[in-house]
């Protein structure tokens, strides 16, 4: 087996792990003003991604790193040109992290409040963003004949890529929302349910479109067909949550995202960064990767390492698996302040 | 071009700094969580309630500390491809395995576990849970080696090829480049200098305590742990640097004769308290000298001959090609000098405090209370000392004789990008130090919790379920 080929699927791997986790991380994070009517409320929303949100980042360390690993010339292009858009989300992840930490260091509720504005942005901004900058790596991108991106931050801003941008905010949004339902109880979880339906049929209209569009210009066959089972995924999540079975709806909003992003990555194959501009400056699988003895020993790594990560991470969310209830939060409020 | 928006320039102090303002947290993150590890164990093993109030005490530190390291680290791994593309595509194949090791072995493996720890305290059974701070403390300290093993390739590249026809060095042997003599010299070395930094923060708060006469049970305690963590932790950092010292001069001799200043080579040599060189920095006009030491330091003989910073210069050019080899003398000198003055000032308060609280004394004069007090930065100053001489000491090479710090900057990265990102990290970071400070000094002052009491009816102790 061509082990460059293994490796694009890794990656692909790694961020379908990383949009479908910290998508829902996002999600809550952007629905602090829409639910969070009192500061109880704000804390089960925030509690529950409280013991998983750092996990779910971390995905983006390990799929970056991997990137870096197996194709360095697809990381050394993608980041140097994509350069102030990920000092954007750079920053925003940074205030997101700290803002989860510092809010509950001091009792004042300005204090809180700001920081509950500063997990919204810094959830929302990276949300748009990761669509933005994948829907470009699809579109293509103007590269020179050594690999380098010769546009601008503004040419990033294309209607393609804002409407991928807008479809993972919703996206996100969505699979926050849904995951609140899934994990709080009482009249919360009724809020969170009614606005997943809202936000749902705007994500319906986005999204399909952005994967209509992605099929017509950019599309395979195979492409093709994984857009199309994102489509049916996400229409039964939401007729899953209209019937208030929430487990169905989280797990399908996830299965949309996996679909989407799958969608995206066989669209790119076999390039992985295609030159707008002369196809020959294209980055693709195989001259964008690493030699076959660095990914000989990263294959054996990830062999080894992927399927015990995902037994303990698995174990790691079924002992968090309890609804978080306002009652629980006001039974704590003696023990932490 | 603009000098101000020269992009190298730029880039290199960008790295510098946010290097060195995630370092700030790296190293408690290591030595706090091993600190952390200990006290729970000897809450479950000796049931006694100081013990639990010091691990939730001090774990609360520790986890205003983590959100930093994490955050801040997600900037490390993105800015090699953001402003340094043609280092990544040049070394990316060597270089990102051990990253990409880290991310799958340790990252992920931390991450989980500091969750199960902090939210984990009612739903996992007593042993289980003081499981997770062993593997969380296991993970950041994994880290650690992969992430100098990396840094090692960078000291002295091994375990590769250069492909001409790609023009970049390619892996051949994931073992030479994991057992790096520099990464199995420098590994323990940082982590043996990680606990001294730690010791330094649990010194400083429990000496805060002490001289108030506040939370004596449980600070009399962390006082002593903390100061026989910092003479141990010394003393095994003094002798990893040595044999660190050796591995550098057989691999980068221009560092450690640009770390003494040493122009002309000698044998013996002897090792410089203090030198005074002509402006151009060509020749020493007057020094205070220990004979022989630097000679002992390089080689562990008296007589051995130490190279000068001259006789490599000219080597280098006849090995390179015309060149400036030398790096920036005067802060190699000083950052090596003051690395070692700072942590054998640490080592030797904390031996005096380990004789002062002998036999369970307590010093009543108000002067010691303010030495133990103010010199937790110590360690900490000279852990960051010792990477700016282990980085500037590499100039001008970001890889040594493989590849140069100018030839590694993103071509199409202007100027004035790297600047607004200088910027604004810069101002990001500077806020979020002013808070960090002062929520750490909150919870410090704030002193251990008092332990919730088990219920009258049920027996049962409730812990915090939700912790935000």
């Amino acid at each position: 087996m061509d082990l460059a080929v293994l490796w694009f699927g890794i990656v692909g791997f790694l961020f379908v792990g990383y949009f479908v986790l910290d998508g829902f991380d996002f999600g809550v994070g952007m629905s602090l003003p829409f639910l969070g009517r009192d500061e109880t409320d704000r804390r089960v929303i925030i509690n529950t991604i409280g013991p998983i949100w750092d996990l779910n980042e971390t995905w983006v360390i390990v799929a970056g790193a991997a990137l870096f690993a197996a194709f360095p010339e697809w990381y050394a292009t993608l980041f140097s040109g994509f350069y102030l858009a990920l000092l954007v989300i750079l920053l925003a992840l940074i205030v997101r992290g700290v803002s989860f930490e510092y809010r509950h260091q001091r009792p004042e509720l300005a204090w809180k409040r700001r920081f509950d504005w500063m997990i919204t942005i810094g959830s929302a901004v990276p949300a748009l963003l990761w669509g933005v900058a994948f829907a470009n790596i699809v579109q293509g991108v103007p590269l020179d004949a050594g690999h380098n991106y010769t546009g601008s931050f503004f040419d990033l801003l294309n209607p393609y890529a804002l409407l991928g941008g807008l479809t993972t905010l919703m996206l996100f949004f969505t699979h926050g929302v849904v995951f609140i339902s899934l994990k709080t109880d009482g009249e919360l979880r009724e809020r969170a349910r009614a606005l997943a339906t809202k936000a749902g049929l705007i994500t319906i209209v986005v999204a399909a479109s952005f994967l209509l569009w992605t099929t017509l210009a950019f599309g395979t066959l195979a492409s093709a067909a994984l857009s199309a089972a994102a489509a049916v995924a996400l229409i039964l999540s939401f007729l899953a949550n209209l019937k208030a079975r929430e487990g169905w709806a989280f797990g399908l909003m996830a299965a949309t995202i996996a679909l989407a992003v799958l969608s995206l990555f066989m669209a790119l194959f076999p390039d992985v960064m295609p030159a707008s501009n002369d196809v020959a400056n294209s980055l693709t699988v195989a001259n964008a990767s690493s030699s076959q003895y660095t990914l000989t020993v990263m294959s054996w790594t990830a062999l080894i390492f992927m399927p015990l990560i995902l037994v303990y991470q698995g174990w790691g969310y079924w002992v968090f698996r309890k609804r978080v209830t306002r009652a629980h939060i006001e039974s704590s409020v003696a023990a932490s302040h | 071009m603009n000098e101000f928006l020269d992009p190298l320039l730029l880039s290199r102090w960008q790295f510098g700094l946010t290097t060195v303002y995630h370092f700030l947290f790296v190293p408690l993150t290591i030595g706090l969580s091993v600190t952390v590890a200990l006290y729970q164990t000897a809450w479950v093993r000796t049931g006694k309630d100081e013990y639990l109030k010091l691990t939730k005490f001090f774990g609360k530190i520790f986890l205003i500390n983590f959100a930093m390291g994490v955050v801040t680290g997600i900037v490390q791994e993105f800015q090699f491809g953001m402003n340094w593309s043609d280092y990544s595509r040049f070394v990316g194949d060597v270089f990102g395995a051990p990253l990409a090791m880290e991310g799958l072995l340790a990252f992920f493996l931390e991450a989980t576990f500091i969750g199960l720890w902090i939210f984990g305290w009612d739903k996992l059974p007593k042993a289980l849970h003081l499981a997770t701070i062993w593997v969380t403390a296991f993970a950041t300290v994994l880290s650690g080696y992969f992430i100098i093993a990396a840094n090692a390739f960078m000291q002295n590249p091994v375990g590769f090829q250069i492909n001409e026809a790609k023009g970049r060095a390619e892996l051949t042997d994931i073992w030479a480049l994991l057992t790096n003599k520099v990464a199995l010299a420098a590994f323990p070395h940082t982590i043996f200098a990680c606990f001294m930094v730690a010791a330094g923060l649990i010194i400083s708060v429990s000496a805060w305590h002490l001289s108030r006469g506040r939370n004596i049970e449980t600070m009399r305690i962390s006082l002593k742990s903390g100061l026989w963590m910092m003479v141990g932790g010394g003393a095994l950092t003094f002798l990893t640097g040595d044999s660190l010292s050796l591995a550098m001069v057989q691999t980068q001799p221009m560092k450690m004769a640009a770390a003494e200043a040493l122009y002309t080579t000698a044998g013996p040599a002897s090792f410089s308290i203090f030198t005074w060189g002509t402006p151009d920095g060509v020749s020493e006009l007057f020094s205070v000298r220990i004979p022989y030491l630097l000679s002992f330091l390089s080689t562990h003989t008296f007589d051995g001959q130490v190279e000068g910073i001259n006789n490599l210069q000219a080597q280098y050019t006849a090995t390179y090609g015309p060149g400036d080899y030398t790096p920036l003398i005067w802060v190699t000198y000083w950052a090596f000098r003051y690395m070692i003055g700072l942590g054998i000032l640490a080592f030797l308060i904390a031996g005096i405090g380990l004789f002062l609280t002998r036999k369970g004394k307590l010093p009543t004069k108000k002067w010691i209370w303010k030495v133990a007090i103010w010199g937790m930065p110590l360690p900490l100053l000279a852990m960051i000392l010792g990477w700016v001489f282990t980085e500037m000491g590499r100039q001008p090479w970001i890889v040594f004789g493989l590849l140069k710090t100018q030839d590694a900057v993103s071509p199409n990265v202007t100027g004035l990008e790297v600047l607004i990102s200088l910027i604004a990290f810069t101002v990001t970071y500077g806020i979020l130090a002013v808070v960090e400070f002062k929520l750490i000094k909150k919870a410090v002052q704030a002193g251990p919790a008092e332990l919730p009491q088990a219920d009258a009816e049920t027996g049962i102790t409730r812990q915090e379920t939700t912790v935000y």
